[in-house]
């Protein structure tokens, strides 16, 4: 059965995209079926991130207008068969996404992939909402620093509240993501500890990934993370993730800390 | 770098853990409050106008959430004398 899982976190620049991209290249490299979607009108940037941004023709406003049908707008890796993206229309104005419009081209992605990945606009409006409503699970793409924990926390009370999900009286399964994780700084003391986010948000952790060269790397070569560079630490963090979004029990690892001693401490609250 | 800041930069972050947990209390609860509020005024608003004329902003509601206490206020002014029987304010 498919699964839409939607990238967010209330503010801006955090990692969203480079994590939609990470995440869903890593899930193809399992094997998966996935098409991660660009919702940020206007704004568009996975195409950049995923390399692709010369092939595109049509967007999702395309689609969601009846410009062009899905299979035309829809791009497929070059490297990996199974990955596909749908792009964000660079121009449009934002309107043109309506929630009928955009609620048929989920129940076609659903048919022909298993997993629908949502790249969402930072903030806290219609566009980010827009990417949020059809979503099975949520990854909160958070890093240690206080206004992006707060913000977070405004993005999880909409996820249950302004999802088709929480509307049916159900629940998004919502996930934390560090990310920009420096381990030098959190030894010092000057980031806010991942146990204290944990319990702040008090939803299960998902992944630490930590600041990293190889990150700006994949993004000039135009490639995720995971597919530039499997072995970096980044690429790793992403991997194991997505593991666990598979339903696999990993230990968690701390960047920069020993191997498990963090995943004895929190592994319970692992997802 | 003096002791004194090195001490310092030690314990920003807990600092900031501590804002963030005192923020964010107040930030959820308000985030309902506001909401509640809003139901209540148009529901109180809903059931005057039954019986009388009603200016939107003579029903005032009002939620207070203390650490021990919180008191919901809800005042209501009457329109002006029409009739020959006199009404007081009425407040709940
Ligand atoms: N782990 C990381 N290490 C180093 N740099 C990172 C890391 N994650 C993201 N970045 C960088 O941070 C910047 C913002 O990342 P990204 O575009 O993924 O964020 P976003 O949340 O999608 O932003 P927006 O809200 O604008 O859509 C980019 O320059 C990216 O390369
Ligand atoms: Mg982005």
């Amino acid at each position: 059965m498919a699964k839409v899982l939607v990238v967010t976190s209330g503010k801006g620049g955090v990692g969203k995209t480079t994590s939609t991209a990470a995440l869903g290249a890593a899930l193809a490299q399992a094997g998966q079926k996935v098409v991660v979607v660009d919702f940020d009108v206007g704004l568009r940037n996975l195409d950049l991130i995923m390399g692709a941004e010369r092939r595109v023709v049509y967007d999702l406003i395309n689609v969601v207008q009846g410009d062009a049908k899905l299979s035309q707008a829809l791009i497929r890796d070059k490297r990996l068969e199974t990955l596909h993206l749908l792009p964000a229309s660079q121009t449009r104005d934002k309107d043109a996404l309506t929630s009928e419009g955009v609620a048929r081209v989920m129940d076609e992605l659903r048919e022909k992939f298993d997993w629908v990945i949502c790249d969402s606009p930072a903030g806290i409006e219609r566009g980010a909402q827009l990417a949020m409503y059809h979503a099975d699970t949520a990854v909160v793409v958070t890093n240690p620093e206080i206004s992006s924990v707060r913000d977070s926390d405004r993005i999880i009370g909409l996820l249950d509240s302004k999802t088709e999900r929480a509307e049916k009286g159900e629940r998004v399964d919502k996930h934390l993501l560090l990310t920009r994780y420096d381990p030098a700084r959190a030894k010092r003391g000057e980031m806010l500890k991942t146990e204290d986010i944990l319990e702040i948000l008090s939803i299960p952790l998902l992944g630490i990934v930590p600041e990293s060269q190889d990150v700006l790397r994949a993004s000039n070569l135009g490639s995720p993370v995971t597919l530039a560079d499997p072995t970096s630490a980044p690429a790793r963090a992403y991997t194991d993730a997505v593991r666990r979004l598979m339903g696999e029990k990993l230990a968690m690892s701390i960047p920069g800390d020993k191997k498990g001693l963090f995943g004895k401490l929190f592994g319970r609250r692992v997802a | 770098m003096n002791l004194f800041n090195f001490l310092n930069r030690r314990t920003s972050a807990p600092v900031a853990r501590e804002r963030l947990q005192i923020l964010l209390a107040h930030e959820r609860v308000s985030g309902n409050h506001s909401q509640l509020v809003a139901v209540l005024q148009e529901e109180i608003l809903a059931v005057i106008a039954k019986h009388m004329q009603i200016d939107r902003d003579k029903v005032v509601v009002k939620l207070d959430r203390g650490d021990d206490v919180s008191t919901l206020e809800i005042d209501i002014e009457m329109p002006p004398q029409t009739q020959s029987q006199a009404r007081p304010e009425l407040s709940l």
